[in-house]
Formats: structure tokens, C-alpha cells, sequence
């Protein structure tokens, strides 16, 4: 089986029908996403693309046994509506929501400690397993069924690198998205993914700012014997200057640690094969594999 | 979002840290009413500009009388800052702010970031306050101290004390930089501040514990709840065409190279400047069309980049997973004849129609370059520019 969805995966929407939640919604029910219904609050008892609307996460869950939900909902109110998924004891929230305060993601981060839920995002593309579903906004034509993990923390990136795994295909794709506090890292999903026996090989795409990137290098160093698996890597940002914010709310490097050449080196030394442009991340993977 | 030394001062005064008193004039003659109302023995005349290292520029000046106050400050305001930290062409004061001087017996150092590795806060002390603090952890890190507060969690009396002794300080002027130090504290996390540095946090004849420097950024995602910090933002800060692109939701950011910049997504973006410096060339700017790269703003995003006196060329890459090339391709075309496109303009677009879109490109009549692959469109580019020269 692939990481965190599976056939079984039950999957909500919460935002479900605001126009992001509808449009996205849609595009996962066409890749036979099992989307069970969605949450509104005011909007319970109605229904919405065919299957019904609640208005809390807990009469969802109750109703139709989800275990996941993705969270399409304003950064004003994104944190309240992880949370709400958390205390719903979901197996799974990933929220694609861009633009949340960061002291709201602190404060996530605590009413997390210790809870059985795994948080994807926010501020993410969302995660993806060819042929079995989707929860976010990754297109799913450009995914195949196969064999390799990808997690990056850019949208765009993961998708040139399901492009360029296309011959191998994919297991599954985790967005762990650009910001500064966030619930799954690097280490988790690799974690996963070595754990995963219908995953061969991982693409880790990073980015400048944190350092996450040499946190899954040290992760990686630790492997050996049969907990090993070919990683390729590419890290967006050598071009940055310093202590400039590009896009994503966590890109801006402050310190040396957090430079797109540190983090390369980092996952160089850990032996991963790194690719010196994104346009060799499907050439990376490939050597690390030793397929040609 | 960054403020002003002064800003920032008006801020971390609400929540009962102790500053210098002190006011900000934006003209000379201001300058003389607030010498005598300030009367101090002392006066420190600082540029306001957001870039670290102004007093090595000549943006900080101890002034000894009401005279040399005037004259200071006529001096600074129009003045070019220019620091490491700034442009060549450096920075153009507008505001001065004087304020008491002191006699400073220490100087500490003392800052609140986020912690991105635990979600929580960090705070890094120093008895080496005053001087470059990157200097400091490269060369002594011993000297360096920091404290984890947990995610969500207070900083607590206890904390205060740690940091405090940490300092080197006890007795009175503990107790004294206990207490700026949870007003710091409050102040970050009342404010949605992304980072407090005070540096010097100094110790001052009679025993004072004094915030004398300090930078302040907040998180931008906060500010619509943060009006009292949003209101602060000083445009004159900013490049133009950075607040023209902020109006347009545009992420945009000026960068030092001639060849402009147009991708969708933030790691798409980045990886764009990447490759363009792998072959040689240098971007304009980092560029990502956040959101739906629907025509209409693939239009305003390009006509925004053209306007740059510094481009020489554009290069633009878009890989859209929904929205249509061919929409896309007429939208650039479009845009175009409204500038008279005489620039090279190299395109990738990925996506569905991406046959119609590249025809469309094609047989526009301009010097639009259409290619399949983000490799060829850095090479094309960086060479096209350079044939220019």
C-alpha cells in the first residue's frame, strides 16, 4: 500500500462550498477520489456535488466514519478548522489554505502535541496516490501509478517532478508546503515513504529558509542495510539573495544554514544524489537508482 | 513587514519596556522645537531607513548641543544611506529620529525569532551586544545563549531571570531587564511579530536597562488584525514596482540581474532563477503569479515586469496544471501590442491546448520565442540577452 491514503480513505472537504472547495472537490471526484461529503457550517442538511453537507466535523465524521479532510477554508479561520479536524480524531488533515498568521500555526502546533492526527500543510499542494485519490489541488493527469515517494515543500515542484518520474511513476506525492510551521516535515515523510514497501525510491524537493531540508539529510544519514532507499534531491533558491522573502511565506534565508548551497551539501554528504537544476530531478532519481 | 527604529520604540513603550525618550522629524526645522522640548544634555541623531549597519554609513551621530543637533539633522534627511544590507545607489533618509543619550556601561544582546524547528520561539542572548551578532556566533559561540519556548507557550518569570543571569546580571538591573524582557515578550506576541532584535540591549550609567537599538518585522499574513502595525508600513521602504505589484496580489521581489521574470508557482520561480544563473545569466526578479495564472493577470504580471528599465529580456515559464495555454498565449500577445513588445521574449507554457497556445506565439509577429522545456528557455534567454549587448 501507498502512504497516508489507501482505498479505505474516507475524505471530506472542509470549505466544501466555497468556490476553491467546490472547483478542487470536483477534480478529486473525477480521479475517483472517495469523497464522502464535505462541511459548511450553516449549510448542514443540504447536499453539494451529490453528497451531503454538514455543519461540524464531528457530525461528518459520525455520519459518514471519514478519517480525512482536506481544508479549503480563509486563513482567517484555517487554524480553527485544522483543529476542529484534530478533535474530531481524523487520521488525516491536509490543509491547502495559504496565507495563516504563523502565531496560529504555533498554537496549532501545541493542541497537536500528543494527538493521533497527522496535519499535511497548510500552505501545500495537498497529497496525491495515483489511481487511488487525492485530497488538494495537485492535477492528477500528470501522476502515474508506480514506485517513487515525492515530498517537496513547493506546489509547482512536485508537479515538474511527477513529470519527470513519469517512466517510473509515483507511489504517492506529499506537498508539505512553503510555511514557516507546518505539521508534516521532511523527516516524517521520509519516514513514511522507507517504511512503505510499494515505495523504491524518494524525490525530497526543498527550498531556501529553515532548516528542514538538513534535518532529513541527518534522517538520512542514519539508514543502512535493508532501512535504506536511493533519495535524489533538488533544493529552489541557490539564486536567492539574503533575507528576502520569495513567495512562499517560509523562503527567505537568514542565516548560512539556511542557503540553498548548505542544504545541498548537507544532503550531498548523507550520500543523496542531488540535482543542480529542477530540470534534472527525473535524471537524479534515475542515477540514485542505478536504472539508466 | 518591516518598520523604523522609532516605530518600534512606540510599540515595545506600550507594553512597559523602558526606551530612550525621543521624537521623529521629517524636516529641519521640526528639529529645532523638539531639541529644547527633548532638553537633554546628550542627543542621538539616527537615519531612519530599514538597513542595518547606519552608523558605519554615517546614519547615527551623537550630537553635543542644539546647534549640532540642526545641523545634523539638516545634513541626514536626503541623504543616501548605503550599507551591505542596502542597494548601491543605497537608501534615501526621510525621517530622523532623535533621541536622549546615554552612558552605556553594557551592551547586551537580545532577540525573539521564530523557531521553525519546533513551532514554538526562540530566544538568542548575548553578553556581546553592540556589534554584529553573526559575528559573534561564527567567532565565539559560546557567547551565544538561546532559549526554546514551547509552541504557543508564555514566556515566564523564570525564563526572564535565566536570560537575565545569562546576561551577567543581577541584583537591580536584573530585576530591571526582567521586566523589558516580558514586555519584549508581550509585545511579539501580542503584535505577530516575526522578529524583535535589540541590539544594543545596554546597561546605562545609574543603572537603567535600556532597549537603545531595535528591528522589528512582523508576519505579513497577520496584518489584517494588526492595523496599528499595517499602518506603519513607509512606501518610500519599498521599490515601485514591488507596491505595484503587492496592488495587483502579485508575489513580486527586485533582483540585480537584467533578464525579467514571469513563473507561476514560489519553487517554480525560484528554480527559474536558478537555472538562469546555471547558464550564465542573472534574474530581474523573482516573479510567481500566485494563484490562478488566469490571462487577464498573466497580462498585468508581464506589462509589470516590461516596465523595469533593467530588463533586457523576459523569460516566461508556466506550468498550469488546469488553465488553458491557449487563453494564456493570447493574453501575452495581447499585452504585447500594448507595449509594443521590442524586448526577446522567451515562453514555456505547459498545460492543456499547449499546441494552440505555442501557434498562437508563434504567428504573433513579435519576438516571442516559444519552447517545450524550461532547459531550452534558460538557455535561449541568457543567450538571447547576451546577442543584445
Amino acid at each position: 500500500m501507498a502512504v497516508l491514503l489507501t482505498k479505505e480513505s474516507k475524505i471530506i472537504c472542509q470549505g466544501f462550498t466555497g468556490a476553491q472547495g467546490t472547483f478542487h472537490s470536483e477534480r478529486a471526484i473525477e480521479y475517483n477520489t472517495n469523497i464522502v461529503g464535505g462541511v459548511t457550517p450553516e449549510k448542514g442538511g443540504t447536499k453539494h456535488l451529490d453528497v451531503p453537507v454538514f455543519n461540524t466535523v464531528a457530525e461528518a465524521k459520525k455520519k459518514t466514519g471519514c478519517n480525512a479532510s482536506g481544508v479549503f477554508v480563509p486563513p482567517p479561520f484555517a487554524a480553527d478548522a485544522i483543529l476542529e479536524a484534530v478533535e474530531a480524531e481524523l487520521d488525516l488533515v491536509v490543509c491547502i489554505t495559504d496565507g495563516i498568521p504563523t502565531s496560529d500555526m504555533q498554537r496549532v502546533r501545541r493542541e497537536m502535541k500528543g494527538s493521533k492526527t497527522r496535519l499535511v500543510g497548510p500552505n501545500c499542494p495537498g497529497v496525491l496516490t495515483p489511481g487511488i485519490g487525492k485530497i488538494g489541488i495537485i492535477p492528477g493527469h500528470i501522476c502515474k501509478p508506480g514506485r517513487i515517494g515525492v515530498v517537496s515543500r513547493s506546489g509547482t515542484l512536485s508537479y515538474e517532478s511527477a513529470v519527470q518520474t513519469a517512466l517510473l511513476g509515483q507511489s504517492t506525492i506529499i506537498g508539505i508546503g512553503g510555511d514557516p510551521v507546518n505539521g508534516t516535515n521532511f523527516v516524517d515523510a521520509l519516514e513514511l515513504f522507507l517504511n512503505d514497501s510499494e515505495t523504491d525510491g524518494i524525490v525530497l524537493i526543498g527550498e531556501i529558509g529553515g532548516t528542514a531540508e538538513i534535518e532529513g539529510a541527518e534522517f538520512i544519514r542514519t539508514w543502512s542495510g535493508k532501512f535504506k532507499k536511493p533519495v535524489a534531491a533538488f533544493v529552489a533558491g541557490a539564486a536567492a539573495p539574503k533575507g528576502r522573502k520569495l513567495g512562499h511565506a517560509g523562503a527567505i534565508v537568514n542565516s548560512g544554514a539556511e542557503t540553498a548551497d548548505a542544504k545541498k551539501e548537507a544532503l550531498k554528504s548523507a550520500g543523496v544524489e542531488v540535482a543542480e537544476t529542477i530540470t534534472k530531478i527525473g535524471e537524479a532519481m534515475k542515477i540514485s537508482m542505478g536504472v539508466s | 513587514m518591516d518598520i523604523h527604529e522609532y516605530q518600534a520604540k512606540q510599540l515595545l513603550s506600550k507594553f512597559g519596556v523602558v526606551v530612550p525618550p525621543g521624537e521623529v522629524v521629517y524636516q529641519t526645522h521640526e528639529a529645532e522645537n523638539i531639541v529644547s522640548w527633548l532638553n537633554e544634555e546628550k542627543i542621538i541623531v539616527k537615519a531612519q531607513v530599514h538597513a542595518g549597519g547606519r552608523g558605519k554609513a554615517g546614519g547615527v551621530k551623537l550630537c553635543k548641543n542644539n546647534e549640532e543637533v540642526v545641523e545634523t539633522v539638516d545634513k541626514m534627511i536626503g541623504m543616501k544611506i548605503v550599507t551591505p544590507q542596502t542597494s548601491e545607489e543605497g537608501k534615501t533618509v526621510r525621517r530622523v529620529y532623535l533621541e536622549k543619550g546615554y552612558e552605556i556601561e553594557k551592551e547586551l544582546y537580545f532577540c525573539i525569532t521564530v523557531d521553525r524547528e519546533t513551532g514554538g520561539n526562540t530566544i538568542i542572548t548575548s553578553k556581546k551586544g553592540g556589534v554584529n551578532i553573526e559575528e559573534v556566533a561564527e567567532k565565539n559561540p559560546e557567547e551565544i545563549h538561546k532559549l526554546k519556548i514551547s509552541p504557543g507557550g508564555d514566556l515566564l518569570t523564570h525564563h526572564a531571570r535565566t536570560i537575565a543571569y545569562n546576561l551577567g546580571l543581577t541584583g537591580v538591573a536584573a530585576k530591571k531587564a526582567q521586566k523589558n524582557i516580558l514586555g519584549i515578550y508581550k509585545a511579539f506576541t501580542s503584535l505577530d511579530a516575526a522578529l524583535i532584535e535589540v541590539n544594543p540591549f545596554a546597561v546605562v550609567k545609574g543603572g537603567d536597562v535600556i532597549v537603545l537599538d531595535c528591528k522589528a518585522s512582523f508576519d505579513d499574513n497577520a496584518l489584517y488584525r494588526q492595523r496599528q502595525v499595517a499602518e506603519m508600513k513607509d512606501e518610500n521602504e519599498y521599490d515601485p514596482l514591488e507596491l505595484e505589484a503587492a496592488r495587483h496580489d502579485l508575489n513580486y521581489v527586485k533582483l540585480d540581474g537584467n533578464i525579467g521574470l514571469m513563473v507561476n508557482g514560489a519553487g517554480l520561480s525560484m528554480s527559474t532563477m536558478d537555472i538562469i544563473k546555471y547558464y550564465g545569466g542573472e534574474a530581474a526578479n523573482f516573479m510567481d503569479v500566485a494563484g490562478a495564472a488566469t490571462p487577464t493577470r498573466v497580462a498585468a504580471a508581464f506589462k509589470l515586469i516590461y516596465k523595469d528599465p533593467d530588463v533586457k529580456g523576459i523569460l516566461i515559464n508556466i506550468f498550469g496544471g488546469m488553465m488553458r495555454c491557449n487563453d494564456i498565449a493570447q493574453g501575452l500577445v495581447d499585452a504585447s501590442k500594448e507595449v509594443g513588445l521590442d524586448k526577446p521574449l522567451v515562453v514555456r507554457l505547459e498545460g492543456t491546448n499547449v499546441e494552440m497556445g505555442m501557434d498562437i506565439l508563434k504567428n504573433s509577429g513579435f519576438p516571442i520565442k516559444p519552447v517545450e522545456t524550461m532547459e531550452q528557455a534558460a538557455q535561449d534567454i541568457v543567450n538571447l540577452v547576451k546577442e543584445k549587448k
